[in-house]
Parts: structure tokens; sequence; C-alpha cells
């Protein structure tokens, strides 16, 4: 049957269109166009081309930045998945405690980034934090002013503490939705404990561990304001990550130009680094399932 | 392989049960032989399900004990029984090939490699499915799915007993009798008791030698098929079994006859001695009939052809009541019904009365 063409439902797109269009497209094409110009105010623009993305492509400083974020967001991903999935394991299925549990592990989700960055930028002050003075009065010497080491622990610490949950909970409703049955299937087939994690519980929490890893990964590779709290990007530049560096260079030091196209292709960055990731991971879940007949 | 007895068990979900509405399972006594294929028929929620899950295992009864032979094993884990179940939804290990979930039970037991490729060779082909062995689990049909999870329950030879947890019920009509007959077979083949949870009467009695019939947590009858439908020993069982169900008529017993309350006696064919509490009688449509006289007057609402023989739709003295006729009888221009005696069963409050031995037929 031939299909009628009615191109009177563009109408009922044009509302998302219009929203995108001043809350996403157009705040963009500005950037961009401070990307390809150079400006010394007055709204007057001169004609850079590429120059600043040869610039910011060829800059130190930027692929140091890039190198620490790098760093940054494996080492967390390294810690949150495998964590987050082992909390969630043992975290109780049912009654009183499961709530009370969740609440808890809510919690560090509710809070505000800056408040977050604040709780640990005192907590670890080795003056009057519990932490800092903690570790001083065992003798260990941490100061996370003072050593990158410890700045980088800091920080990598206070991401675990805030993140895991978020981690646990998708694998904990990934984990929820496993019917009893197999549990019991895997009691009566004699399975090892690895073997029902391995065979029930990891398959079935792929999709949601998939999500997890990607929020993770974008949150981490754009992270700002816990570390700006913290450790303002120091000791030296230590801790500067993308974002932190990024916004020096905008704000800080007003090079609106570089700074456009290295945004720009930060932005390029998670969104090849997200699609790649989600590609791989997607694909794996096809091959798994398309294993030809015959063998 | 085992005799399964099953003493004083009861089971109840909550820590602290007050009265016996709070049971699960109601207290029981009952012993399974071994080979037997038993057939736990039940509406849903009445325990079946509580039932085969201690006996495999998975639950711990709150109350009594549960007897492999003579060894103990209610606080015995589920591995060490050495039993198989199979349950009601499909249960696969979507990131194995099937090779691999038929080869599971197996290969946790650690039987060595040509053990395990010849047993799951021959459970392939019983199940029919050679020709997949080399797929991944995960994208397969539910009914392929639930043949795997049918085939690893059969996978193992030494097992106790096979548990089945109404395991047809994904499965498509055809593939179902076939199922059914590939079990029987199976049965025949290595005598493994075999216990198989249903609601569907037809597949009770066709699967199995002896049927156990469960009601709100009780087992009310174990028996043949052909008892269940001769002596329901319960007006569950008399209900649920046959199609339609048994008939019941309130009456009031006189020795070898019931008086209905419009007046009508009906010899019951045997001699009984005077009981307490409700009393019903109980007469199956097949042993009733139309005639055109000497049996009591019948009010035909409806005629329903069923292909084999015909349901007629009645009521006697304003009380619904079913009867059978046979194909090729007439069932026009006749305004009675009669019973056979000696057919007819007597019920105090809906739990069979025996006949008085010797009594006056």
């Amino acid at each position: 049957m031939e299909k009628t063409w009615n191109n009177k439902a563009w109408f009922l797109v044009l509302p998302v269109l219009v929203v995108v269009a001043f809350s996403a497209v157009i705040p963009l094409m500005t950037v961009v166009n401070y990307a390809f110009n150079d400006t010394f105010g007055n709204n007057e623009f001169f004609w850079a081309g590429l120059e600043w993305f040869d610039e910011m492509v060829h800059s130190d400083r930027l692929h140091e930045a890039l190198g620490r974020q790098a760093l940054f967001s494996a080492i967390i991903l390294a810690i949150e998945v495998p964590l987050g999935i082992f909390v969630a394991l043992n975290m109780p299925k049912k009654g009183f405690w499961s709530s009370l549990v969740l609440v808890l592990m809510a919690l560090p989700l509710l809070i505000p980034f800056n408040v977050v960055g604040t709780i640990w930028q005192i907590f670890g002050r080795t003056d009057i934090g519990l932490l800092g003075r903690g570790l001083a009065a065992l003798g260990l010497d941490y100061n996370y002013t003072n050593d990158p080491v410890d700045a980088w622990i800091t920080v990598i610490v206070m991401d675990v503490w805030h993140w895991t949950s978020l981690v646990a909970l998708l694998c904990y409703a990934g984990l929820q939705s496993i019917p009893q049955a197999y549990y019991q299937a895997a009691r009566i087939d004699q399975a090892s404990r690895w073997a029902v994690f391995r065979h029930i519980e990891l398959p079935k929490m792929k999709g949601v561990l998939l999500i997890a890893v990607l929020l993770r990964f974008m949150d981490s590779f754009m992270i700002y304001t816990e570390p700006f709290v913290v450790t303002g990007g120091g000791p030296g530049n230590s801790t500067t990550f993308l974002s932190i560096d990024l916004v020096k260079m905008a704000v800080g030091q007003f090079d609106l130009g570089p700074a456009a196209a290295f945004s720009l292709m930060y932005f390029l960055v998670i969104l090849l680094v997200s699609w790649v990731f989600y590609t791989v991971m997607t694909s794996m879940d096809r091959s798994q399932s398309d294993i030809p007949e015959a063998m | 392989m085992a005799r399964i007895t099953l003493k004083n068990l009861a089971h109840s979900y909550l820590a602290q049960p007050r009265s016996e509405a709070d049971y699960a399972l109601k207290e029981m006594d009952h012993v399974w032989q071994d080979g037997g294929a038993y057939a736990l028929l039940g509406s849903s929620g009445c325990g079946k399900t509580t039932l085969l899950n201690i006996i495999s295992g998975l639950l711990t009864p709150s109350h009594g004990r549960v007897l492999f032979g003579d060894r103990d094993v209610t606080d015995a884990p589920t591995a060490e029984r050495n039993i198989a179940q199979v349950f009601q939804f499909p249960v696969v290990y979507d990131t194995m090939t099937v090779r691999d979930n038929l080869a599971f039970p197996l290969k946790n037991r650690g039987k060595d490699a040509a053990y395990i490729k010849a047993r799951v060779d021959q459970i392939a082909r019983m199940i029919g499915m050679e020709a997949m062995l080399s797929r991944k689990a995960q994208g397969l049909t539910a009914d392929a799915k639930q043949k795997i999870s049918l085939g690893r329950g059969m996978v193992r030879e030494d097992v106790n007993a096979i548990l089945f947890d109404e395991p047809l019920t994904v499965i498509d009509p055809q593939m179902k009798w076939e199922l059914r007959t590939q079990l029987k077979a199976l049965h025949r083949q290595f005598g493994h008791t075999m216990i198989y949870v249903t609601h569907d009467q037809t597949e009770a009695l066709t699967f199995a030698d002896k049927v156990v019939v469960m009601y709100e947590g009780r087992v009310v009858q174990m028996g043949t098929p052909e008892e269940l439908f001769e002596k329901p020993a319960h007006s569950f069982v008399g209900y649920f079994i046959g199609s339609p169900g048994m008939n019941f008529l309130d009456a009031e017993l006189q020795g070898d006859r019931a008086r209905l309350p419009g007046g009508e006696v009906v010899a019951l064919g045997a001699h009984y001695a005077p009981v307490a509490g409700r009393v019903q009688i109980g007469i199956r449509p097949e042993h009733a009939m139309l005639v055109a006289s000497g049996g009591m007057p019948l009010t035909v609402r409806r005629v329903e052809d069923v292909g084999r023989h015909r349901l007629v739709r009645g009521e006697l003295a304003g009380r619904p009541l079913n009867v059978v006729m046979p194909e090729g009888m007439p069932v026009e221009g006749l305004p009675q019904v009669a019973f056979a005696p000696g057919r007819i069963n007597v019920y105090a409050d809906d739990w069979r009365v025996a006949p008085q031995e010797g009594g006056a037929a």
C-alpha cells in the first residue's frame, strides 16, 4: 500500500525544535562564532579561520590537561564500577534494611556538587579536618594543598564517595529484576557463587551497567566543581582537569577564541568516546546472540 | 533414587503463625513411592509450589521432616539432595550456548567430558534441539528456552527425583503433547520419581500414575485418576476433576436413601450411618441420565453439543444439575433425571463419607 505523505506532521515537531534551538543549538553557535573569529570587544569580529584550533591542537597545556583528565576518568571508572557492583550484590534485597540502605546510598547523590567539594575540603584539612588531622595523628604526611599525590588521592576518594552510589543503585535495580527462579535453578544445578555472578547476575546487569559506565565517564570527563573547590586545580597544575583549564582560559585569561575552539573539541571528544563506548558495548551484546548455527 | 516421606510437614511463611489460616501448607503425612509418577494438582495458590520447593530444599519447612529413603534431609541444602527441578518460566543461562546450558549441571558435578558429551547429545535429541546446540541461548523463543530448561532438568541420570513446576505453561499445545509423551517415555525408561505440578487436570491425569489433589494448603486426596473420578474424597476434588465437575445436592440421609429438599428420594446403593454436619450427595454428570419416567423432574435450561456427547444443563428442585448424555441418545421429550445407584457419593462438610461395611444395598 502506498503511504500518504503529509507534511503537516512537521508542525508537531516544531515546538521541540524551537526549544532545542534556543537551549542548545543557538548558544553552541555563539561558541562556534568565537572559535572561528578573534574579537577585541565592541562586538567587532575578525575572521581567524582554524587558527585557534591549530593553536589548541598543538598546545602542551591542553595535552597535559587531557592526559590528567583521561587518567582521572580511567581511575574512577576502574574503582567505582567494580565497587558499585560489589556493593549492589551485598545490599539487602527486601525489608526495612533495604529501604534504609537505599536512602543512605542516595544521600551523596543529593548533595550539591560545591557542597561536596566544601565537605572534603574541610574534611581533609590538616588543621581542623577530621581526615587530615586523623592522618597526621597516625604519623602520615598528608597534605593535599602541597603534595600532588595527596591531592589526587583526595579528589579520587571524593569522587568515589560521591558517585559509587549511582553505579550501585543502577546495578541494584538490575539485580532486583532477576526472577527468583534463576537463583533457584542455579542452586538445583549446583552452580558456584562465581558462576551465578558470571552467568546470571552479570548478563542481567549488563544493560544498566552500560548506562552507569557511560554516565560516569561523561560526568567524570566534565568534572569541574568538586576539584575546583577542594584543590583549585593545584598544587601547581596537578589537578587541573579539562573543565578547570577551560574556565581559567575563558574567564580568567579572557582568551575567548582559544577557549571556544577548546570547548568545541572537548565536546567532540566526549561525544566520540561515548559513541565508541556505546557502539562497542551494544555490538558485544549483539554478537553474543548472533552466533551462526553451525560452528 | 529414593522414597520421599513427608512427616508431619507444615509450612508457614510467617514467623509466628497464629491460626491454621496462617499456614501455606497444613500439616500432612505422605509417602511418595520411589519411581512413581505423581501429579500435584490444584488451583493457583493452594500450596503446590511451596510443597515442591520444600521437597527440593529451596525452602525449609517451618514444621515437620522430609526424608529421602531413610535419610532426614529437612535441613540439607538443595545440592546435597540431588534433585532436578524445572520451573514454570524458562530459566536459561543467556551467555552460554545451548550445549553448555545442558551440560552445566553435569559440569558442576565434575563429570568427565566424554560422558557429558554423550549425555548432552542424547538429551538434545530428545527435546529436538540437536541443530541448535552451538547457538547462544539468548534470543531463542520462549518454548525453545523452556525445552532447554526441561533438558537441563533431565540431563542428570542419578537424581533422586525430578520436579516439574507447571513446566508446559509457555509451550504451545502441539509441542505440549509431544513433550508430555516424552516425559512419560523417560519415566518408563529410567524410573525416576517424578512430581509434576499443574492446575490442568488433563495434564495431570495423562501424566501421572497417582494424582495428588491439593486444596487450600492441604492434600485432600492422593489416588489414581480413576479413584479421583469415582470416589472424590473431598467436594473440591469432585468439582475440580471432570468437565463439568460433580453435581452436589443438599440432602438428608435416611439409611440407604437420601431425601432432597424438594422431597425427592434418591436411592444411594449403599447404607450410611447418620452423620453430623452439612450433608450433600455428589453425582457425576456422566452418572446421571435423562429418563422418560421413574426419576425426578428436571427443568432443562440448555443443551450443549460438545462433540462426543451432549451436555444438558438443567435444574433439579431449583438447584443446577448437569447431565452428560452419550452420543446417539435422545435428550428431547425426557422430562426426568435418574442417578445410577452405587455411583453416588455422600459428603458431610465437604468430606466423603464411606458407606457402612456390608450395608444393605
